[in-house]
């Protein structure tokens, strides 16, 4: 080795030049943004503005683009399919956040008493929110089955039924079965999200509620709801968020089946847009969710701010 | 506060061990089913819950007629070198915004976190003609460079975090002590951030593991899909005869996830905490 050698001196110095430069904290915090802001920039952004250029026009795969306005907003709305996918996605959104809320809740503080196996139990009870949701509502896609599932199977066993239900064949037990199968995915995250907040929440506020006479109930009420809120919040939208715009768990139970009955917004605009192709009424089919999840996110951001 | 048995067993076990059996019921029905020979899955008199003769049929289905060793090598590639991009840029851009001093350093703060409130299902339209224009429909690289796209900003975000919590004094000491800005951010705060580092890293690399939407979009041939799309689109065939290969894939699919989980349980549960209590 012969690290005895010197660099040539004009690049030591624009080395050492190159190296203040990056003391200031401006331009280090911009050369340090700088690649996320392109990522950013390039992969969301310009598809953002591209997504609106694309649902104002007559835009369909290998063709001219032509403007026309708002028609790709205003003409899904007159279809009986378009107006099914709303009404879905709102009972999907508000049926299984609340089922996620109040169960999430009950495991959450079923999980705040001390047990053995306590690391373990917590661990399994994550696993439906880690394990690919794909594969795991496959496992759900049997268990659906008519013929050979094991739900069926139960009810026939019990005499229940005297022959199977079509779980995924009928549109209301469908929706009904793509609810159940998100609720048991997104229980897990709300109980370990609001066991993180309740684990925050002093021991002495409930022992001293307790000396004034508070029950349980009126505990649950006036200590755990408000010292809670701020987690619930965050909780909360980020779960309507994933859930009114979820594509996978709907696309792999039914793709929009039977009929079209049970189509989300996001397996509506795979649908018209990607299979179809047609790119402009597909992007506007996207788009119409913006404007809903803004209010919610700016309605709980406010909320959540003022507290 | 101490609890009566009678208490205790209706206030914890019996409503843990209800939760435990409905969380974990469709893992042990996708092992089952991988599992039991076709003469028992179609057989609707037997007791579905047990299986009498095991076998590896499904399995052998699956790794000689189908292409999930391929599908696995995808997604492994795709959600390793995503990660890795998307961890660089995190901590790069999480410092900044953490500890610098700069215009504009809090609108991006609030820009990070409103982009990781933007699901992809918004953006796959217009994200795919831009695929498209730029080449790389069916290749891994579409996934690569468009998953970050959620990767930056959950990791941003959750590093902005942790830098935050380490105390300015230290990297100052170090810069009095000769070295520059950049030398401290590196030996002095990256090690101590590790925890949350790898945190965002598993996440990340879950997060990529799991991806639908976009790797449904962006990689339409058979033979370059990743797991969750190859055995969904590809073992879902007209004939319902394809139960066990299906579960096979399912449970195949799922176990590098759970292998990495069950190492790191905790740094999960700070993951996925992150955004929620310190936000």
């Amino acid at each position: 080795m012969t690290s005895g050698v010197a660099l040539p001196k004009e690049r030591v110095q624009t080395r050492v030049k190159w190296l203040t430069y990056l003391e200031h904290d401006r331009a280090l915090g911009y050369a340090l943004v700088a690649p996320a802001l392109l990522i950013l920039t390039l992969f969301l952004a310009y598809p953002f503005s591209l997504g609106l250029r694309m649902s104002l026009s007559h835009w369909l795969v290998g063709q001219e683009p032509t403007f026309v306005g708002l028609r790709n907003f205003i003409r899904p709305a007159d279809s009986p399919i378009f107006t099914r996918t709303v009404q879905n996605t709102f009972i999907y959104t508000a049926a299984a956040t609340g089922l996620k809320l109040g169960f999430g809740m009950a495991l959450a503080l079923v999980l705040t008493h001390t047990f053995r196996g306590k690391g373990l139990v917590r661990a399994a009870c994550l696993l439906p929110w880690i394990l690919p949701a794909a594969l795991s509502t496959l496992a759900w896609l049997w268990m659906f089955d008519a013929m050979f599932g094991v739900i069926n199977w139960c009810l026939r066993y019990l005499g229940l039924v005297q022959r199977g239900m079509n779980w995924l064949g009928d549109p209301a037990l469908a929706m009904l079965s793509i609810i159940v199968v998100d609720t048991w995915r997104g229980v897990p995250f709300f109980a370990i999200s609001l066991l993180a907040g309740l684990q925050t929440i002093s021991q002495e506020l409930y022992e001293a509620a307790t000396i004034d006479g508070a029950n349980a109930a009126q505990r649950f009420r006036y200590i755990t709801v408000p010292m809670l809120k701020p987690v619930l919040l965050v909780v909360l939208l980020f779960s309507i968020i994933w859930t009114f715009t979820d594509f996978q768990l709907a696309y792999v139970l039914t793709r929009g089946g039977p009929a079209n009955s049970t189509h989300l917004f996001a397996t509506l605009a795979y649908r018209v847009g990607i299979v179809s192709g047609q790119r402009g009424e597909g992007a506007a089919i996207s788009l119409t969710m913006f404007p809903i999840l803004g209010i919610v996110a700016v309605v709980l951001l406010l909320y959540l701010r003022r507290e | 506060m101490r609890q009566r048995p009678l208490e205790r067993f209706f206030l914890l076990h019996l409503p843990l061990c209800l939760f435990l059996i409905v969380t974990l019921f469709p893992f042990y029905w996708m092992f089952i089913t991988a599992i039991k020979p076709n003469a028992e899955l179609y057989n609707v008199r037997m007791n579905p819950f047990l299986v009498l003769k095991p076998t590896l049929d499904h399995f052998r289905y699956l790794m000689q007629e189908t292409l999930f060793l391929t599908w696995a090598y995808n997604t492994f590639y795709v959600s390793v070198l995503s990660t890795a991009i998307s961890l660089l840029i995190g901590i790069m851009a999480g410092y900044a915004l953490a500890r610098l001093r700069f215009k504009g350093a809090s609108v991006m703060a609030v820009g990070i976190f409103v982009t990781y409130l933007i699901p992809p299902t918004l953006l796959f339209i217009p994200l795919a003609d831009v695929v498209r224009a730029l080449g790389l429909l069916d290749s891994p690289w579409a996934l690569i460079l468009t998953y970050p796209t959620f990767l930056i900003p959950f990791s941003t975000w959750l590093l902005m975090g942790y830098f935050k919590t380490i105390p300015r004094e230290l990297e100052e000491c170090a810069m009095i002590d000769g070295a520059t800005r950049f030398q401290a951010m590196i030996k002095i705060i990256l090690p101590l951030a590790l925890p949350g580092i790898l945190s965002a890293g598993i996440f990340a690399f879950t997060l990529s593991w799991n991806e639908f939407i976009y790797a449904l979009v962006f990689l339409p041939s058979s033979d370059i899909k990743t797991i969750p799309v190859g055995v969904v689109s590809e073992l879902i065939r007209g004939d319902v005869f394809v139960g066990g290969p299906l579960m096979a894939g399912a449970l195949l699919g799922s176990v590098p996830v759970a292998i990495i989980y069950s190492f790191f349980v905790e740094y999960y549960v700070a993951g996925l905490t992150a955004g929620a209590v310190k936000g």
